[in-house]
């Protein structure tokens, strides 16, 4: 914690908040709270969907996957990317012409149908929650390396911004904040990518002389006779663990344990032992780091780091200055080595050990996929790929806090332009998340505990003043997602539910303090879920929000505008359908199996992302419930008028 | 309450041309990325080339469909305002004077 990381972070919210009661007057109607009144800008409100579409997921969840497993973290880039073309392209004019407040009321805007009101409201507000969760945990995550606050302290006080934010002048002031952050977020992203290629590679980067780079010892070791023998009389083998085909041994020296990974030479019998980093929790409860207690001192090391950089090792491998071409090219390299790191955890002497063990990596299977997603992998493993790529492609369209920004600005060409910005502006941070990951892999700034932490560390490598920033903007990265999904679900349950399908709603000013009122439960629930959910892995569960947005909504908009046989009950059918089919699959997936404590090759559902079966299933249900159901109900697709 | 949008606007002569070049432009969009998609699934080791300075083939194809999504958006935008331009009768058939 520094005077420099509060002060900004105070001034931040101050400002946050000036602009909210600023704006206040403007909230006194539903049309003003809900949509801005439709004034904004196109420009203001293209820069303003890019803050509100580059999450937590996007900044911290991508960096840090790039920075872990390379191009396939750029993956999610090109996806998240793509989908802004079936926005542009399908959705972006005919919503707004269409819509008032709220998603379901494009959709429904040709049937006023009462299935359709509820289900769509029901997908807004599950998919809201699914991003929400990530959003709030990634606060929690940011909080305490900024401010030296607990989690949970992170979270309420998120929530408690979020919250004022939104009740106080709705969308008006959320727009603002998320245009704020959206240019904030650019400006400084590029900031970092240029003192990254300024510093260039290393293969002993110390951080700009902040952090000395460790040097991980090998030892060499023979298998005789069925057991391992080392070469240093210095080391003892007090203990060998085998955990899914890999093998640990754990050693002693000067009365100090340490795990070791092995790495046999079938040719020679020879063994080579990796030095690793481990966590324990000992059969009394006492958690070590690295064989000692675990305090704020003895921490695991930062790690990442390239072994050689074009086939060059040592000071001459140092490159200084690079253009944006020449680093990727060098990182790229098949003559350039990168050590990563992946975990193992076993049970040992009654206690639980985690081993954090070095894998060596060759430039050119960095920038290709293949580390994380098995592209090379068995059957199921790249339909995995091909469902993953399909959900990313469809789900942006789909998702409602996205959506509502189209009614934030005067007219349909205004929603087209608008896009078109944000497409620029979302672009380009994409292009710098490879830079930014690739970064903190090879500057030593991966928290092997929490790879979301990567640009962040990246930035406190620069100094205080970059890392407090970038602390600061993610941290703002938060409250304007979190504020956009709140009063996405805020429209869906007091426009859609309490007023077009209940019809309790008698007048504005009631449902603008229905708004508020949902707003401040939302945010509530959000604070709780946050907290429960701690430790969760974020990109996972915005994975999930995208599979069930584009199961759910987006076999109907499509539908709707391009198929004349659709019908009202063909659309609540296919919204019910791909609501129920993306969390089911996702409940029996092998990631949840995994979660649950269970053997993730026994879970039912062989797929990690549900989307290649629900997407499908979604537009087939729409198909024959519309057919068999389309001499009974009002159909039609959207006119020009 | 009633149910009507935000703002409203008055019909739109060119919604039609815009819902098909949308259709054609999403198609295009939508089979170069099947083509990064099938490449990874079919040959990933292709991924690896070496086109031009150093970049493979993941770099220059990731970039270009990030690069590809913004010139498809702006041939889109302008396209739809000359249209609409025409239908207003703003401008001559046949593009500008």
């Amino acid at each position: 914690m520094n005077i420099l990381s509060i002060g900004l972070f105070v001034l931040f919210v101050a400002f946050v908040l000036g602009i909210s009661f600023y704006f206040a007057g403007r909230a006194k109607s539903a049309s003003g709270y809900y949509a801005a009144g439709g004034r904004i800008h196109w420009g203001v409100n293209g820069i303003a969907f890019a803050g509100d579409y580059l999450s937590a997921a996007s900044f911290l969840g991508i960096c840090g996957m790039i920075a872990t497993a390379g191009y396939d973290g750029f993956l999610y880039s090109i996806g998240y990317l793509a989908g802004w073309i079936v926005a542009l392209f399908i959705v972006a004019e005919p919503l707004k012409r269409l819509g008032k407040y709220t998603f379901t009321d494009a959709l429904d805007a040709n049937y006023n149908h009462r299935g359709i009101k509820l289900m769509a409201a029901i997908s807004t507000l599950l998919v809201s929650i699914c991003y929400l969760i990530p959003q709030m945990v990634g606060a929690g995550v940011l909080v305490t390396p900024l401010l030296g606050l607990p989690h949970a302290v992170g979270v309420i006080l998120v929530g408690i911004i979020v919250i004022t934010i939104v009740a106080t002048a709705g969308m008006t002031s959320t727009t603002y904040v998320q245009f704020i952050k959206g240019g904030l977020l650019l400006i400084f992203s590029l900031v970092l990518v240029t003192v990254v290629l300024i510093r260039g590679l290393s293969t002993k980067p110390d951080q700009g002389g902040r952090v000395p780079f460790r040097e991980y010892r090998t030892l060499s070791a023979v298998q005789a006779e069925g057991r391992l023998v080392l070469g240093d009389p210095s080391w003892q083998i007090a203990a060998v663990r085998e955990v899914k085909g890999l093998r640990f041994v754990k050693l002693l020296s000067e009365g100090r344990e340490s795990w070791w990974k092995a790495e046999p030479d079938a040719a020679t019998g020879a063994v080579r032992l990796l030095e690793s980093q481990f966590t324990a929790r000992l059969a009394d409860g006492t958690p070590t780091v690295n064989g000692a207690p675990a305090s704020k001192e003895n921490a695991l090391a930062t790690v990442g780091n390239m072994e050689t950089i074009a086939g060059k090792s040592g000071d001459e491998a140092a490159t200084g200055s690079l253009n944006p071409f020449k680093f990727l090219s060098l990182v790229g390299d098949p003559g350039s080595r990168v050590r990563l790191w992946k975990n193992a955890s076993f049970d040992d002497n009654g206690g639980r050990v985690t081993v954090y063990y070095p894998v060596f990596a060759a430039g050119n299977k960095i920038l290709r996929p293949g580390q994380r997603f098995k592209v090379e992998g068995t059957a199921t493993d790249r339909i995995d790929f091909l469902s993953l790529m399909l959900a990313l492609f469809l789900g942006t369209a789909a998702l409602p806090h996205i959506l509502i920004r189209y009614y934030t600005v005067p007219s349909p060409a205004a929603a087209r332009k608008s896009t078109i910005v944000a497409i620029a502006a979302i672009g380009f941070f994409y292009i710098l998340t490879l830079f930014m990951g690739l970064g903190a892999m090879t500057n030593g700034t991966v928290n092997l505990l929490d790879d979301n932490m990567s640009a962040p560390l990246l930035a406190r490598s620069f100094g205080t003043f970059l890392f407090s920033m970038i602390s600061a903007i993610a941290f703002a990265t938060v409250l304007g997602t979190v504020s956009g999904l709140i009063i996405a679900a805020s429209g869906a349950v007091a426009h859609d539910l309490l007023d077009r399908y209940a019809k309790v709603i008698k007048n504005d000013k009631q449902k603008v303090t229905a708004g508020k009122i949902v707003a401040f439960a939302v945010g509530a629930l959000a604070i709780v879920l946050g907290i429960l959910f701690k430790g969760v892995n974020v990109t996972f569960l915005v994975g999930l929000a995208f599979a069930v947005a584009a199961s759910a909504n987006l076999p109907s908009i499509v539908m709707m505008l391009f198929w004349k046989r659709t019908t009202a009950r063909g659309i609540t059918a296919s919204i019910f359908v791909g609501v129920s089919s993306s969390i089911g699959l996702i409940l029996f997936s092998p990631t949840m199996y995994e979660l649950y404590g269970k053997d993730p090759l026994t879970a039912p559902f062989p797929l990690k992302n549900p989307g290649i079966v629900s997407i499908p299933l979604s537009f087939l249900t729409l198909v024959i419930i519309s057919l068999l159901t389309r001499t009974k109900a009002k159909t039609g697709a959207p006119t020009a008028a | 309450m009633l149910h009507e949008p935000a703002v409203k606007t008055g019909p739109d002569p060119a919604f039609l041309y815009k819902r098909r070049l949308g259709a054609w432009m999403f198609l295009i969009y939508a089979f170069v990325y099947t083509g990064f998609v099938v490449i990874n699934l079919v040959r990933p080791s292709a991924m690896e080339k070496v086109l031009f300075g150093g970049l493979n083939l993941a770099v220059v194809y990731g970039f270009g469909l990030i690069i590809f999504a913004l010139i498809l958006a702006l041939i889109y935008s302008q396209a739809c305002e000359r249209r609409e331009k025409r239908l207003r009768g703003e401008e001559p058939r046949g593009g500008r004077a």
